[in-house]
């Protein structure tokens, strides 16, 4: 196995790993209101010719997220991928890849929501991009842009919020940054996280009929141009936790020794992991006012 | 002091002291200017006023009218002046050149708010100097031995004279606590001080003689003289005690390699006398080292009383409650033990004499893996503000055959029309352009970036200078205005009144300044503001106070009752 030598890259060589979602859950809700999966699609296109023109060796790989499996659905240095026929050989794979998607669910009878494989599509990304580290000492410079998400964290089981924060610590180590553009209602605490972590750029574009003009303004950069550049940045990602009690957000509060769990007011025991508390410090001055404040009165 | 210029005749001084080099001393705006009479006996003097960080002045009536300088940079520049009135003119012109102390005094002072002596009363520092510092170093005790205390013979008779000053009783109390404790014991109830002296000195005078034998004969017939003649009981104690303090682990063998130690007195002989005595009279003889190490230890303790020294009685007395006090402190014997033990054990620890150190472990059982990762979610969505509900109870009114077979059809349908044409409305995209760079444009963006940039730098030039002089003139009403309270004579009362009116007339000017700049830069001179504000509430709220509760006191005591 070569090592990993990320370092002797060209920086304004862009291998671009597009991740969008095709759950059809979302953008079936998403037809009635702004943007309709072939509005976004278009522009999506558009955004990756335009990268592919940027420079001649840029390189663009996209993977679709469905709910039940992920796969690559076009690669811009595979053999068979035409110039001329991006589009088409494109939109072919994700019809394919619906399909496929739709009948994987049958087949496991998933009835009701389910949400998207970030974890599987954000490891694919990454693999592909160890599998370029690992091509020779000149390889495009990576980037994921995820594109479309809304999931909510809380639909996630539990299984999977470990597998997503894995694959964005692994892109963290390997320097890898995520960029994340959120279609949904609602902003994703873990999307802008994982920008933060990997240095990428998170954005919820409030025009979307001018995604386009988001994608190309803000993602199509490359990591070398970006140091040049002023790129929208988090407002502030706020990292106060908040209880387990109230789901109070708080400042200072307890906190369970064994397994971490916050609380903002004292407990007899933890109601995550059961372990039994002491008497608290701050109960020790109170009795003692007490006791003294009796014989005044 | 006619055009901003003075010119008189003036000695520059290096020192107080020194004669002073005559010359011409010109002051201008801002700086001044010595020639000496005589350009070669010493160079002249050209200095700005800005460098100058304070000046002090003899008073009248004293000997020399003198002008000190403070530079900046340390060092002063004395100038003796051949009258006060000259001085005082010079005096004055300094005092109006000089830092922004002049600013706040004209408007102060002159303005009336403040008199002269309340004005310099807060600045008695500044005038005075290290002049009159609060604290005196406190003398030690001198370096030289003891024993140097020699005793004097006349020649003629047979009489040795000792001279024991309070300085010297001080000392050897310290240095023997056996003597202090003797003396505590014996005088007056045994003894008169004077035979208690004496005796002392007929002991030193014996160790002197370096004859143990002649001391051990003495000491036997004498039992108080004996107390002075043996070894120190006490401080041996002390030096066991403190042996125990010392690192157990500290190896004092290994270092006999420096075998001179070893010797007695450090092989120097102080004189030819042998040592081979028999070590029956051992404890007659002291050594070198022992009283080196002991005067060292007490100069090096330094003095803990602060008694005057001429009462031998008192001296004895306080020293005798300072030891009780370090004794005291120290910890009992048990605990020291202790310690000792555990810091041995905690120093020369043997990893394979210790019981293993590996804890019995419970696995960490938690109850509800999801609950517990996703617990900080609801925090997140709640501070970026969005609902959670909406497109949730959308997606669930349709069936999973129908999502997808929509999701195909919007593919197909792209693949029909194509790409839109044009992709982005120009009025769009100038609405993405608009909202991507306002993240830019924003100032929230570029402050605190620069840890050298002040927000006091980004505000107009003058809108900086009025705030710093209001900041510095509200400090030193509010300093005035607070050093007043309590309010006990009548003269304060007017102060405070007088203090009040002062600030009062300040704080709408603030609010103006807040007013007067520009809405971007509002934001931060309203947060420099506000806390001059909030020490101006303060001090007024406090005067409201203090007045309602005088008028309520007032009015409970009827008109001629005391």
């Amino acid at each position: 196995m070569t090592p990993v030598q990320p370092k002797l890259s060209t920086d304004d060589v862009s291998l671009l790993m597009v991740l969008i979602d095709t759950n059809p859950f979302f953008w079936s809700a998403a037809n009635t209101t702004s943007l309709s999966f072939s509005k976004f699609l278009s522009h999506v296109v558009a955004f990756l010719n335009s990268v592919l023109l940027l420079n001649q060796l840029n390189q663009v790989v996209v993977i679709a997220t469905g709910i039940n499996t992920c796969d690559y659905v076009y690669d811009s240095a595979a053999a068979g991928a035409l110039p001329n026929q991006r589009a088409e050989s494109l939109l072919q794979k994700l019809v394919e890849f619906v399909v496929k998607d739709e009948q994987l669910g049958k087949e496991d009878s998933v009835d009701g929501i389910g949400s998207s494989l970030l974890s599987g599509s954000l490891s694919m990304a990454l693999c592909y991009i160890q599998r370029v580290f690992r091509s020779g000492p000149h390889h495009p410079q990576p980037r994921v842009s995820v594109n479309g998400y809304m999931h909510s964290w809380t639909s996630f089981p539990f299984h999977r919020y470990v597998a997503i924060m894995n694959a964005i610590f692994s892109a963290q180590r390997s320097m890898v940054p995520i960029d994340s553009c959120l279609l949904g209602a609602q902003h994703s605490a873990f999307l802008q996280q994982a920008s933060y972590i990997t240095g990428g750029v998170y954005l919820k574009p409030q025009q979307l009929d001018g995604l386009f003009q988001y994608l190309s303004t803000v993602f199509a950069s490359d990591l070398y141009s970006r140091n040049f550049l002023q790129l929208p940045k988090p407002v502030g990602v706020d990292f106060r936790a908040s209880c387990f009690c109230h789901k109070n957000t708080i400042d200072m509060g307890y906190i369970c020794s064994v397994c971490l769990s916050i609380f903002c007011k004292h407990h007899k025991n933890c109601s995550t992991c059961g372990s039994v508390f002491g008497q608290a410090q701050t109960n020790a001055p109170s009795t003692s006012n007490q006791k003294r404040k009796t014989p005044e009165t | 002091m006619v055009d901003g210029k003075v010119i008189k005749r003036a000695k520059h001084k290096s020192t107080i002291k020194d004669p002073g080099t005559p010359g011409i001393l010109e002051m201008t705006e801002d700086r001044f200017i010595f020639t000496p009479h005589n350009p070669k006996s010493s160079p002249s003097l050209n200095v700005l006023f800005r460098l100058i960080k304070g000046h002090r002045f003899t008073k009248e009536g004293t000997k020399q009218a003198l002008l000190n300088l403070t530079h900046e940079q340390g060092g002063s520049y004395i100038f003796e002046f051949e009258n006060f009135s000259d001085r005082n003119v010079c005096k004055e012109f300094v005092g109006h050149q000089c830092c922004e102390l002049q600013k706040l005094h004209k408007q102060f002072v002159l303005g009336g708010v403040l008199t002269e002596a309340e004005f310099w009363a807060t600045r008695k520092k500044l005038l005075n100097g290290d002049t009159s510092k609060v604290t005196r170093q406190r003398a030690g005790f001198k370096s030289a031995l003891l024993s140097d205390v020699k005793p004097s013979a006349d020649g003629r008779s047979n009489r040795v004279t000792f001279n024991l000053t309070p300085e010297i009783i001080h000392q050897i109390f310290a240095e023997k606590p056996a003597v202090h404790r003797a003396y505590l014991k014996f005088v007056p109830n045994k003894m008169t001080e004077k035979d208690f002296w004496t005796k002392y000195c007929r002991a030193e005078y014996l160790h002197s003689t370096k004859n143990a034998v002649a001391a051990a004969a003495e000491a036997a017939e004498d039992e108080e003289l004996a107390v002075f003649l043996k070894h120190d009981d006490v401080w041996a104690s002390e030096a066991r005690h403190k042996i125990r303090r010392v690192d157990p682990t500290l190896d004092m063998e290994a270092d006999e390699g420096d075998d001179y130690i070893h010797l007695p007195d450090h092989g120097m002989s102080r004189d030819g006398s042998d040592y081979a005595t028999d070590s029956q009279y051992d404890e007659y003889r002291r050594s070198l080292s022992q009283v080196l190490n002991r005067h060292g230890a007490v100069v090096l303790e330094g003095r803990s009383i602060d008694v005057e020294l001429g009462d031998t009685r008192s001296v004895a007395e306080a020293l005798a409650r300072s030891k009780q006090v370090e004794l005291a402190n120290g910890a009992s014997d048990g605990m020291v033990n202790q310690e000792r033990l555990e810091r041995i054990s905690q120093l020369a620890e043997i990893e394979d004499l210790q019981a293993s150190r590996d804890l019995p472990l419970a696995p960490l059982f938690i109850k509800d893996p999801r609950e517990y990762f996703d617990s900080q979610q609801a925090n997140a969505i709640k501070t970026l503000g969005d609902t959670l509900a909406g497109t949730r109870q959308i997606k669930c009114s349709l069936s999973t055959s129908e999502a997808y077979g929509s999701l195909r059809e919007r593919i197909s349908e792209v693949k029909i029309s194509g790409l839109g044409d044009p992709i982005v409305k120009p009025v769009i995209a100038f609405k993405v352009f608009d909202g991507l760079t306002q993240n830019i444009k924003s100032n929230k963006y570029q402050r605190g970036k620069n840890p050298q940039e002040s927000v006091l730098d980004g505000l107009p030039k003058i809108t900086k200078e009025e705030l710093l002089l209001h900041w510095t003139s509200i400090e030193e009403l509010l300093k005035h205005f607070w050093s007043s309270y309590p309010i006990t004579t009548s003269y304060l009362y007017v102060k405070v009144r007088r203090l009040k009116d002062a600030m009062s007339q300040i704080y709408p000017k603030l609010q103006e300044i807040k007013e007067s700049v520009q809405s971007d830069c509002r934001h931060q001179v309203s947060l420099l503001v506000q806390p001059m504000l909030q020490a101006l509430d303060a001090a007024f709220a406090h005067y409201d106070a203090d007045l309602q509760k005088r008028t309520a006191k007032s009015g409970d005591r009827p008109n001629g009752f005391v």
